[in-house]
């Protein structure tokens, strides 16, 4: 990629994530009430969109061979256990990627 | 701002910074591992500034993604943005230029810091708020090099590096499943994607496109269930 198309991809990502900060102050900051489906999309939309982002992460799960598929789920399933058990974002973030890093390199 | 008003705001910032700085060195690093100059990330945290764009953001970047494809994905991943300001109408007001700032930068941390904070005796209220955004930001500029800055200095098989941002997003999900009482958009997100992913196939993610078309007439059609049951 030249520097240029780099620089367009940044540029495009800024501005479309300045662009979700900004709505709400551009269309409700001169006193309207938002309407009310829109507060339930607010509320429960965000979830659906994680749940639809992280099929997007293991979209090129292959089952052909165990190292198609085993290596993200152990990692996945230890990143959610992490979790659980200790709560601490960096903890289950960066285990669970060494751990997956360690398997793809090293065992699978 | 003064020193006094950075020194009121500091305290309230370290869980920020110890968070910022470690989220933002994996940032770095991975994009260090895509191939791409320090100079990259800096760039990224000083004008996108938002954890999950930007993981999401190096893996547009590896693929050479198209433009729409890009922005498309990025108002996906940053949609949660749209509540926050909702709730922050009032405490911008009266805050001249720094508004701009102050909605520019409220990432998921910030806010949760401005929803709970107020300036203590003596220290205007309005400064000490763009002190913390502030402050928020430069760790995570600071974490960005420090992790870019490894990545091209340290030379280790970083393959698997990516996996950082399922990661995250498995963590934001747990979290998000221990707060909610309701569980169905969970599913619905999993399956009307998987379903999506079934049907067009996995190429630049455009799969995204109808499962989110699916998300919201699902969620509209539960809207009955879902907001007459009690509140949580």
């Amino acid at each position: 990629m030249t520097t240029l198309q780099i620089a367009a991809l940044v540029a495009v990502m800024a501005a479309v994530t300045f662009l979700t900060r900004a709505l709400p102050f551009l269309l409700f900051g001169r006193g309207g009430q938002p309407p009310r489906v829109v507060l339930y999309l607010g509320r429960f939309l965000p979830p659906a969109v994680i749940a639809m982002l992280i099929v997007y992460c293991y979209r090129n799960t292959s089952f052909a061979a165990p190292g198609g598929w085993a290596p993200g789920l152990i990692a996945g399933l230890a990143v959610v256990g992490l979790h659980l058990w200790k709560k601490n974002n960096m903890l289950s973030i960066v285990g669970g990627t060494i751990l997956y890093m360690a398997l793809v390199q090293l065992v699978f | 701002m003064n020193r006094k008003t950075l020194a009121a705001a500091f305290p309230h910032t370290v869980p920020v910074l110890m968070g910022y700085l470690s989220i933002g060195v994996v940032f770095g690093w991975m994009l260090s591992a895509a191939g791409f100059a320090p100079t990259w990330a800096a760039l990224m945290s000083a004008f996108i500034y938002a954890g999950s764009g930007q993981y999401l953001g190096v893996d547009l970047l590896k693929s050479a993604s198209p433009l729409g494809d890009a922005a498309f994905l990025t108002l996906m991943i940053n949609f949660r943005h749209l509540v926050y300001g909702l709730s922050m109408l009032e405490k911008f007001q009266g805050m001249g230029w720094r508004k701009l700032y102050m909605v520019f930068s409220l990432t998921d941390e910030t806010y949760a810091l401005l929803a709970g904070v107020s300036a203590p005796e003596g220290v205007n209220e309005k400064d000490f708020y763009f002190a913390i955004a502030l402050l928020d930001h430069l760790y995570w500029i600071a974490g960005s090099i420090l992790g870019a800055a490894a990545g091209a200095l340290i030379t280790i098989n970083t393959e698997g590096i990516d996996f950082a941002m399922t990661a995250l997003f498995l963590v934001i999900a747990v979290e998000q499943w221990q707060s909610n009482a309701r569980h169905a958009p969970v599913f619905l997100g999993a399956a009307g994607t998987l379903a999506c992913l079934l049907v067009f196939g996995p190429d630049n993610g455009r799969f995204l496109i109808p499962a989110l078309a699916i998300l919201v007439a699902g969620l509209l059609l539960m809207r009955p269930r879902l907001e007459g049951g009690g509140e949580q």
